[in-house]
């Protein structure tokens, strides 16, 4: 670039407007961000959100209390007390997952070999106290029925690659 | 008694509701130009900005004021209390005094001075008062650091700023802002000063601390410059002080430079409308370019900064003077 050429477009300001034409175009552009109370961005079917014990169709409990999950946690976040039900079969009777510890690695979810605890697609679980994310047994079994639909579909969705 | 009222009372109260009528318009334009500013700044980002409160969230600043005006004002222990709580009072008062010689029209005007142009410039070179006491009283580095380089920043750019008006008094003639909105009805002084207007709004930039001359308040390395220490309502003071100067100086531009209240042409469809409706749009677009600059430019270093205001805007401004100047008497132009 010449010498005057250079002169030009420094006295006449040639790079600062050409920034600001670009900034301007850019003004009218489809926005990127999403209106997040109200509208969601998609998530995957391997999604690690909030956990979820889970129950066969007939309403029994899918837990076999095997410690699998409890041992294979890297933040041992998980605790298990199992005893031999009234009918024999063996159930746990505490299950409780420390969601302050948890770090969402999904082991817990790939380690039970009858897919009883899994994470689900909720994220949203914020809560105002620290003690209501010490998830209990209760807590997680209503965890499971309450999002066993979307639960199931994505499990059918990632089938295929596990 | 009566002429107690005629007197004193009556005046007192008319007084009071013109400086009413100027400065509720203005503090609640600032609400809305903040608004504007995010709205704008997010679409140049693509992003939404705010849209919750209100229809579209117009009420936000709104929502904001309330929030701040309820949180606890902080005073720092090592802080001199009186200086401290004075600069806010400060740069908020003089940016609204400002207003008083702003003519909205040929006749709406608070104060139609014959130094209207003298006294603005002298109370916007005030307003480095406010943060100087600001940087000084909070006792604090950043806020310290931040104060010293408004004051140098102010300082520099009110030169120029100076010989730019000192080149449209020659031209208009007049130190009465309505007069010299009047000179320009043939043309707007902005197309024959064209090199003068450019540096008059670039340094108005730097006047009011704004993109990319924000150095005082450079969050990246002074956190908040002058304004670190404060809270709710002296912040708040500052925060309407800052905008309604950033409106003070665009409508100096649009008053020195694009003919004020008068219409672009002299002609039917524009004359219709009332002569504060041409101010006020006037003011809103060069708000919308003080926004655009800052979505589009990154700040400047400090010595590039001192380089643009010294040896640039100052000489160019100069040389201007003189050739304007020289023109004008050359072919006999000077305004009786």
């Amino acid at each position: 670039m010449s010498a005057i050429e250079r002169t030009f477009k420094s006295l006449f300001l040639a790079e600062l407007l050409s920034g600001m034409a670009l900034t301007f175009r850019y003004m009218f552009k489809q926005k990127v961000t999403i209106n997040y109370p109200f509208e969601k961005g998609p998530l995957s079917p391997r999604f690690r959100g909030e956990h979820a014990l889970r129950r066969y169709p007939n309403g029994e409990e899918r837990c076999i209390a095997c410690k699998l999950c409890e041992a294979i946690c890297p933040a041992q976040a998980i605790t298990i007390e199992a005893e031999p039900r009234a009918d024999g079969s063996r159930r746990t009777t505490r299950y409780d997952i420390d969601m302050t510890k948890c770090i969402y690695c999904g082991f817990c979810e790939e380690a039970c070999p009858v897919d009883a605890i899994v994470e689900g697609p909720n994220f949203e679980f914020a809560t105002e106290t620290r003690e209501e994310l010490l998830y209990n047994k209760d807590k997680l079994l209503a965890n499971g029925d309450r999002w066993e639909r979307e639960i199931a579909a994505n499990l059918t969705k990632d089938a295929p690659y596990r | 008694m009566a002429s107690l009222w005629q007197g004193y009372a009556l005046p007192g109260i008319i007084i009071l509701l013109q400086i009413l009528a100027v400065m509720l318009p203005v503090m609640i334009s600032v609400a809305f130009l903040v608004y504007f500013e995010r709205k704008t700044l997010a679409a140049m980002t693509l992003r939404r900005g705010p849209n919750v409160v209100g229809p579209f969230g117009v009420l936000q600043s709104f929502a904001d004021f309330i929030k701040v005006f309820f949180k606890e004002t902080i005073i720092p222990t090592g802080a001199n209390k009186v200086v401290f709580l004075a600069a806010p009072i400060l740069t908020f008062v003089l940016a609204m005094i400002a207003w008083a010689v702003i003519p909205f029209s040929e006749k709406l005007v608070v104060a139609d001075i014959n130094v209207g142009v003298l006294y603005l410039f002298a109370i916007s070179s005030l307003g480095v008062y406010g943060v100087v006491m600001a940087g000084w009283a909070s006792n604090s580095r950043y806020a310290f650091l931040g104060a010293l380089r408004s004051a140098a920043q102010m300082v520099s750019y009110e030169v120029s700023i100076g010989f730019v008006i000192v080149t449209v008094l020659l031209v208009a003639g007049s130190m009465n802002l309505n007069d010299i909105v009047e000179a320009q009805r043939t043309i707007w002084f902005a197309i024959p000063l064209l090199p003068m207007f450019v540096i008059f709004f670039i340094s108005a930039l730097a006047e009011t601390n704004r993109h990319p001359f924000d150095l005082p308040e450079a969050e990246s390395e002074l956190v908040a410059g002058f304004q670190v220490e404060y809270s709710a309502v002296p912040f708040v003071l500052f925060f309407l002080g800052e905008y309604a100067n950033m409106m003070l100086m665009s409508a100096l531009t649009v008053i020195l430079f694009l003919g004020g209240w008068l219409p672009p042409f002299d002609v039917a469809p524009f004359t219709w409308l009332p002569a504060p409706f041409w101010l006020i749009g006037k003011i809103i677009v060069l708000l919308f370019v003080f926004i655009w600059v800052r979505a589009t430019f990154p700040r400047y270093r400090y010595d590039q900064l001192m380089r643009l205001g010294w040896k640039v805007f100052l000489p160019a401004s100069l040389l201007w003077v003189v050739l304007t100047a020289g023109v004008l008497v050359t072919f006999d132009w000077l305004p009786a």
